[in-house]
């Protein structure tokens, strides 16, 4: 049984200092502040970029990311003017590993942020790829938080596999979900594989094929640990990829084209193994009436990663100067 | 009473073995052991919001073999997860932990599902996830049958109070949601299920003699 819980509150201090195992990148900045809430009992940490007085401006990361993949991206929008809040995700980066993940828990968990951020107030709101969904989703469900709705490369498109034969396709169901079970048999005592920096940077690069060497070393620093047998990552070892349990691409589509505020789309036209495989063609008939699409040549699936300067400048634009 | 059917997998606490499901202690009630009469183990899942029943129902009296019951998270002497995230596949996991601890992690070992409610969307689940290890699946009436959304819907998010006792109260929120049927009440979806090739229909009694043989 879980102990009592109380209201929402901060938990734990604010932590200003960068450790010495950070690998050092041009441009990336560790946080300005790092401290943790109380999501319904659960630890949820955040990580803020900026002037702590500034008018707070969300970033919401992807599945099998954390938010310090923001530590280039986040510095640029700070630097419009901006107090940039960004949190790991229930499993991810720094927040705590809870018995269950879902899409609906994850949403609730982002309320608790926003509502320690700005309570009351709308914000503009930047999500990619997974938290570009989730912030889809949560757009619609209550759109008085948001002022603006930045989409990286987080616009789901239930895309068929075109060489996978009908019978086949019903087969694989069956071995998915056995395969599924077999796995949930296995998380109690599952542990991420240990390695070196540069060995979970190389792993990590097999799915970023597009990023950077340094990069993705930094990425080991601060998303992962060092124990006496090497470096692993901090993602709650039970998830498999995705890690938001039963959802389908529609029902984030669906609710695009009826959001009320400004909406920016970013897509990326390069497919890679961590993105949606969506056509921006496919996207632009969803699109809200008030809302845009920019599609990249020759940017893969991290826009605000490969193009951080192309992409701050395109999303400080659209939300306007801070007031 | 004690439990003479040992899961191989594990912590038994009395007639209670706590089966570890991820970061979740399951509870398995052992509510009778293995019979002279020998026969495959009967598994019963509760309903939504209810618990494992704490003895043989009057109904399995005459089952042959060993009879359990599994506590689904946040049910029950289960764990009470933080902050909710339920699925039904979550659910589903859980029986499987069931199924590996009442066959002892031998694939070649069978069981029969009861469920009831939310249990019978599980049971039917299971019986079609582990085909080769359930002989049958029973879906009986129950909390939780009807079911919830298949689909997202247009209410928002909200947080509920903590719980410290089950059933969790985001369990009744997330899964309000499924071979023979022994229902009475037949939404449309469990319609579906006995209309397919192979499903009978029949009543709790009659199916549990189909299954005991």
């Amino acid at each position: 049984m879980p102990a009592a819980r109380g209201p929402r509150r901060t938990l734990g201090r604010v932590t200003t200092h960068a450790p010495s195992t950070e690998y050092p990148v041009p441009g990336a900045e560790h946080p300005a502040r790092q401290y943790d809430l109380d999501a319904d009992g659960l630890r949820i940490a955040v990580h803020e970029w900026g002037d702590e007085d500034a008018p707070p401006l969300i970033v919401v990361h992807g599945g099998f990311d954390f938010a310090r993949t923001y530590d280039i991206f986040a510095p640029k929008l700070a630097a419009g003017g901006w107090r940039v809040v960004g949190w790991d995700q229930r499993g991810h980066g720094d927040s705590e590993h809870p018995e269950l993940y879902s899409w609906d828990a994850d949403m609730r968990d982002a309320l608790t942020v926003f509502g320690h951020v700005s309570p009351g107030r709308p914000m503009p709101v930047v999500g990619h790829s997974k938290g570009g969904a989730l912030m889809t989703q949560l757009a619609d469900a209550q759109p008085f938080r948001f002022t603006h709705l930045v989409n990286m490369d987080g616009i789901p498109y239930n895309r068929r596999i075109p060489d996978v034969a009908e019978h086949e396709r019903t087969k694989m169901v069956a071995t998915e979900i056995a395969g599924w079970l077999d796995h949930r048999r296995s998380t109690a005592t599952a542990q991420r594989k240990p390695g070196t920096i540069d060995e979970l940077a190389a792993r990590r690069g097999r799915m970023n094929p597009r990023l950077d060497l340094d990069w993705l070393r930094r990425l080991v620093t601060v998303g992962g640990f060092e124990s006496a047998d090497g470096w692993r990552w901090k993602i709650d070892p039970s998830m498999r990829f995705g890690g938001f349990g039963p959802w389908r691409p529609e029902w984030t589509l669906m609710r695009l084209p009826g959001l009320p505020m400004p909406f920016l789309g970013i897509l990326g036209r390069e497919m890679e193994e961590m993105g949606w495989g969506t056509p921006p063609e496919k996207v632009l008939p969803y699109l809200p009436l008030d809302g845009r699409c920019e599609i990249l040549d020759d940017v893969g699936h991290f826009v605000h990663i490969e193009q951080p300067d192309l992409v701050s400048a395109m999303v400080l634009d659209f939300i306007g100067a801070p007031s | 009473m004690t439990a003479n059917h040992p899961p191989a997998t594990g912590r038994q606490i009395g007639a209670v073995t706590m089966l570890r499901h991820g970061k979740v202690d399951l509870a398995l009630h052992h509510l009778r052991g293995a019979t002279a009469a020998g026969g495959r183990p009967l598994l019963i899942l509760h309903g939504l919001g209810e618990a494992s029943p704490h003895t043989v129902p009057t109904w399995a009296d005459g089952w042959p073999g060993p009879v359990a019951a599994l506590d689904f998270t946040g049910h029950g002497a289960s764990t009470v997860p933080r902050g909710g995230g339920y699925t039904a596949e979550l659910l589903l996991g859980d029986a499987d932990a069931a199924l590996a601890a009442l066959t002892e992690g031998d694939p070649a070992a069978s069981i029969t599902v009861v469920g009831r409610g939310l249990g019978a969307y599980i049971a039917l689940q299971i019986a079609g996830a582990r085909a080769t290890q359930v002989h049958g699946a029973i879906l009986v009436d129950g909390p939780g049958l009807a079911g919830g959304p298949t689909g997202p819907t247009s209410q928002s998010f909200f947080s509920l109070p903590p719980a410290s006792t089950t059933p969790d109260p985001y369990a009744l929120v997330e899964l309000g949601e499924p071979i023979a049927v022994a229902s009475v009440f037949r939404p449309e979806w469990l319609e579906a299920v006995a209309r397919e090739h192979g499903v009978i229909t029949t009543t709790l009694t009659e199916a549990l003699s189909t299954y005991a043989s």
